[in-house]
């Protein structure tokens, strides 16, 4: 059976889910709730001098039937008083001995920092998370993003709070910065026991059209938020993979955005994420989703044989390179199985409108289902994409699998294109249509042309 | 046993004849919508006789452009709300869409057309400007789909347009002939008055144009005249006790329920005879209205020239099929129906079925007699025969719809009537 005890840099919990910092993490009855569905630690609300909220306070990227796949709030850190929150954080810990709860904190001065990490720790937090990710409002008053923004200030703000730590420091980022692993050195210079990335991003969610005003709508007004939900995934994996990857940044990760079910959570950990915080996802749908995140991860590492978290965390890292040491013999094209394919004619003209001209329709309309032209295939994998039906369209490989050859390769033998019309050209032997051609063939009958 | 009761009120007729397509909600309309691929040279627009773009409607309204949509859909289909409602969507468009060739069921295209159309018919937003007059006069005979598609193309054309029309409302047999269930007079009458309003042609109610008088003066007056009469009454059987009381025509029955409803008084049990689309629909509705029906074909269920879904939608309202018998009399007592003698096609043997009402749904006869006068050639079914601009033999009268074409459905008589339309214009240039 998996074991699923997650250890970062001290801090210990039943399993590697976390709830983010966020709205669920509000106060401690939400937190009991979410320890007894099954959650195994809680970032809390971030704490500091209360705020005062306006509403409303979220907007959302919804596509097509997709509510809220992406999720935008200027929401500020918690409004309630410290001493309820301490007082919180204490019952919550008596209860639940084992989970771990982290206060988020994000204060001003030195002499703040030091009172509130003497408070939280008397309460029984089992670490803190030092909030730099804020991006909206927080920033403004030279908090939140601002200090992640700065490594040298981040540096000193989290060597203030080492002063004074006794239970492990995370560092967490935000990720409107163009080299994440910046700030995330000034955090192990400042003796951070680890990061934690990455918050939301600074976003307008959408407009009103008819009022010209962004999301959310305070009064007629707006400001920008911070973004967050599935879409931010892919950056999210991408920061953690730049400070998993990097040498210097030495200490464990938690993972954060986008996560909403153990699919998410195993690419974290396989991009070396030590733990993983949800937040959007419980806003959609409660904390019951964590029944499936356990127990979806747990048939995984059984299925793949891995004891403990260890086992695989990371493992994705090692075939992450640069891309002048991909191998430029290898050739895959695109494959239709016909009889998979239901003829909705997606891949034909995602190819011809946004790709290599290399799909084809039968004369006369003899059916629906496309081919593929080989030889204009450039195995982009585009078609496959775009195709509705699972597994109808597959990427063959042409290449006999012995060749090997990256672009450093090329480089050091002096065999790239180095001129505008250079012969090297990658395309130059791709046949490409006339431009031309493009109004004399036969479009459907209702595509107006102009 | 039937499984409705007998409808004793207005309120009872509509839940025994609810909608089969009712109006989407905007969240089941945006689901839906989302469904759609945006296929490539989509199959269901090749479906639709009128050519309506629909993955582009569809995607309008996925972009809450609902209003954009329902242009889309008129600038090819000026009865797009009622077709929406009333096409066999399962043989046309949906019938075509991709996803029948995946255990995804397609999208309900017809219902998502309604629904774009409604909006704009309901908020009364004018897409269309009747076209700078060209001093030219058409005269439209009947207002039926094929008439007011007609009507509508010409005045955009810049034609003046006057629609003669036998009854005191427009919309032919969408609002005389078609099952309840499938559209409402309110909801068909409702988008006759919107094109109305947009296109201005003028219609005299209660005209029919039957001697050759009445086409003398048409022909006088106007530059052209389009004829979209569509068919007439139930053909006769020509069978002992047709003329019995209670022996009625699946139309005639059909206009009626359309303008009684719950008022029409339908026995315990009725026999219809036929196997087409029209029997299918006369059975359907006398088991709504609370009878025990019998739907006899001649044929076998299979050689049925009726759609599949139509006969399973008469026997889910407890419609009985008795297949390979042909009627042989209609038995009487007292002047009114009490059986039919039936005869099986297969061992030739003789029984009777007692009924008090026989629906004959044996197809509908031509006004053969209005188009003799008029000099128009017709072919050996009765049916005016046209060329590709749908102009008759007598140049001067254009024609499209049932008349036409036998008997099809609303959409074709709309997609002919616009094309006849611009058979008018090239005939006046
Ligand atoms: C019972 C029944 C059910 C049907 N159900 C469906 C269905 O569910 N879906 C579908 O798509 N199609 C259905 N159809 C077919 C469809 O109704 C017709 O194809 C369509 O209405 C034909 O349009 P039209 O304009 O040619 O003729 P009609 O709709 O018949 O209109 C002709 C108009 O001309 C008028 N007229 C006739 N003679 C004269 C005259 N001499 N002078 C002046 N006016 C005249 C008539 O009063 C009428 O208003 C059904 C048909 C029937 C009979
Ligand atoms: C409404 C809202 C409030 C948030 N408040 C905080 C906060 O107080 N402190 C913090 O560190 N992060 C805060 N975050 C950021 C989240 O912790 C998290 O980093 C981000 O939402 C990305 O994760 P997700 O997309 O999986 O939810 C907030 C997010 C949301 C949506
Ligand atoms: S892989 Fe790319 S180039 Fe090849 S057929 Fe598919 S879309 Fe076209
Ligand atoms: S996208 Fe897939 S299903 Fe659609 S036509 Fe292409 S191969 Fe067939
Ligand atoms: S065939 Fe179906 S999925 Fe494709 S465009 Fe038409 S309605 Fe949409």
């Amino acid at each position: 059976m998996a074991d699923l005890i997650t250890n970062l840099s001290g801090i210990k919990s039943p399993n590697p889910f976390w709830l983010a910092s966020a709205p669920p993490t509000n106060s401690g009855y939400q937190i009991m709730k979410a320890f007894d569905a099954g959650w195994g630690g809680a970032v809390w609300k971030t704490l500091g001098v209360p705020v005062v909220n306006v509403s409303s306070r979220y907007g959302a990227l919804n596509y097509r039937d997709t509510r809220m796949m992406g999720f935008s709030n200027i929401e500020l850190i918690t409004d309630r008083p410290l001493r309820d929150n301490l007082r919180e954080i204490e019952e919550v810990k008596k209860r639940f001995p084992d989970h771990a709860v982290i206060a988020s904190l994000m204060v001003e001065t030195k002499e703040e920092w030091h009172q509130i990490m003497k408070d939280v720790t008397n309460a029984g937090a089992d670490g803190v998370e030092l909030n730099f990710g804020c991006p909206h409002g927080m920033c403004e008053r030279g908090m939140g993003s601002a200090v992640g923004q700065e490594p040298k200030v981040l540096k000193t703000i989290v060597s203030w709070v080492k002063e004074v730590a006794t239970i492990p420091v995370i560092v967490k980022l935000t990720p409107n910065i163009s080299d994440i692993t910046r700030p995330a050195l000034a955090a192990v210079e400042g003796g951070g026991d680890a990061i934690s990335l990455i918050n939301t991003i600074q976003s307008i969610v959408g407009v009103d059209i008819d009022k010209f005003v962004p999301y959310p709508i305070v009064d007629g007004r707006s400001s920008n938020g911070g973004y967050c939900g599935p879409a931010v995934k892919p950056i999210a994996m991408n920061m953690l993979k730049n400070c998993a990857q990097h040498p210097g940044v030495n200490i464990p990760i938690s993972g954060i955005g986008g996560i909403e079910n153990w699919r998410d959570a195993v690419e974290f950990i396989l991009l070396g994420a030590t733990s993983v915080q949800v937040c959007t996802a419980v806003m959609h749908y409660g904390f019951g989703i964590i029944r499936e995140m356990v127990a979806g991860l747990e048939q995984y590492m059984d299925e793949k044989g891995f004891k403990t978290l260890d086992d695989f965390r990371g493992k994705a890292l090692q075939n992450i390179m640069h891309w002048e040491d991909l191998n430029l013999k290898y050739k895959i094209v695109a494959d239709i199985h016909e009889e998979k394919c239901i003829g909705c004619q997606l891949c034909y003209t995602a190819c011809e409108d946004g790709a290599h001209q290399a799909i084809g329709l039968k004369e006369n309309g003899a059916d629906r289902k496309p081919f593929i032209i080989e030889e204009n295939c450039v195995g982009c994998n585009l078609c496959s994409l775009v195709c509705p039906v699972e597994g109808c369209i597959t990427m063959e490989r042409r290449d006999d699998g012995k060749q090997q050859l990256t672009w450093k390769e090329r480089t050091l033998e002096g065999n790239i294109p180095k001129t505008f019309n250079d012969e090297l050209a990658g395309g130059l032997h791709h046949w490409v249509p006339e431009p031309a051609d493009a109004l004399r063939k036969k479009t459907p009958l209702h595509y107006k042309s102009v | 046993m039937s499984e409705y009761k007998k409808p004793q009120s207005e309120k009872d007729f509509s839940k025994n004849f609810a909608q089969i397509k009712p109006l989407m909600s905007d969240t089941e309309a945006y689901y839906e919508s989302s469904r759609c691929l945006f296929c490539y040279d989509a199959p269901c627009v090749n479906a639709c006789p009128t050519g309506i773009d629909i993955p582009l409607f569809i995607r309008q309204i996925n972009s809450k452009n609902e209003m954009g949509a329902a242009k889309t859909i008129y600038d090819s289909n000026f009865l797009g709300h009622a077709c929406g409602k009333v096409c066999p969507t399962e043989v046309l468009c949906e019938g075509a869409c991709v996803y029948n060739n995946t255990d995804v069921k397609p999208i309900e295209i017809g219902r998502l057309q309604s629904f774009a159309t409604g909006k704009a018919i309901r908020t009364n937003r004018k897409f269309y400007l009747p076209g700078k007059s060209n001093g030219k006069k058409v005269a439209v005979i009947g207002a039926g789909p094929a008439g007011i598609s007609c009507a509508c193309e010409l005045r955009m054309m810049g034609f003046d347009v006057d629609v003669f029309e036998a009854k005191e409302k427009p919309s032919g047999l969408t609002v005389h002939g078609v099952a309840p269930y499938k559209i409402t007079n309110e909801e068909a009458l409702a988008e006759m008055k919107y094109l109305q309003d947009q296109f201005g042609f003028h219609i005299t109610y209660c005209k029919s144009i039957q001697s050759k008088e009445d086409l003398s003066t048409l022909e006088n007056n106007y530059d052209a005249i389009f004829i979209g009469i569509g068919l007439g009454k139930t053909s006769d059987l020509k069978i002992k006790g047709e003329e019995l009381e209670n022996v009625i025509g699946a139309v005639e029955f059909a206009e009626q329920l359309r303008t009684k409803h719950h008022q029409v008084n339908v026995p315990q049990k009725v026999v219809v005879l036929g196997g087409g689309n029209t029997a299918m629909d006369a059975a359907s509705e006398a088991a709504r209205m609370g009878a025990e029906v019998i739907l006899a074909y001649r044929r076998t269920k299979e050689e049925m020239p009726a759609y599949d879904f139509e006969y399973e939608l008469a026997k889910s309202v407890g419609a009985k099929g008795l297949f390979n018998v042909t009627p042989v009399e209609i038995i009487g007592e007292n002047g009114k129906v009490s059986g039919i003698k039936l005869k099986s096609t297969s061992d030739g043997n003789e029984f009777i079925e007692n009924c008090n009402w026989v629906i004959k749904a044996t197809g509908q006869s031509k006004q053969i007699d209005l188009l003799r006068l008029a000099g128009i050639s017709l072919d050996e079914k009765g049916r005016i025969a046209v060329n590709e601009e749908f102009q008759t033999s007598n140049k001067k009268y254009f024609a499209a719809g049932d008349a036409v074409s036998g008997g099809q459905e609303v959409v074709n008589a709309v997609a002919n009537g616009k094309k006849a339309a611009w058979g008018i214009k090239e005939f006046l240039k």
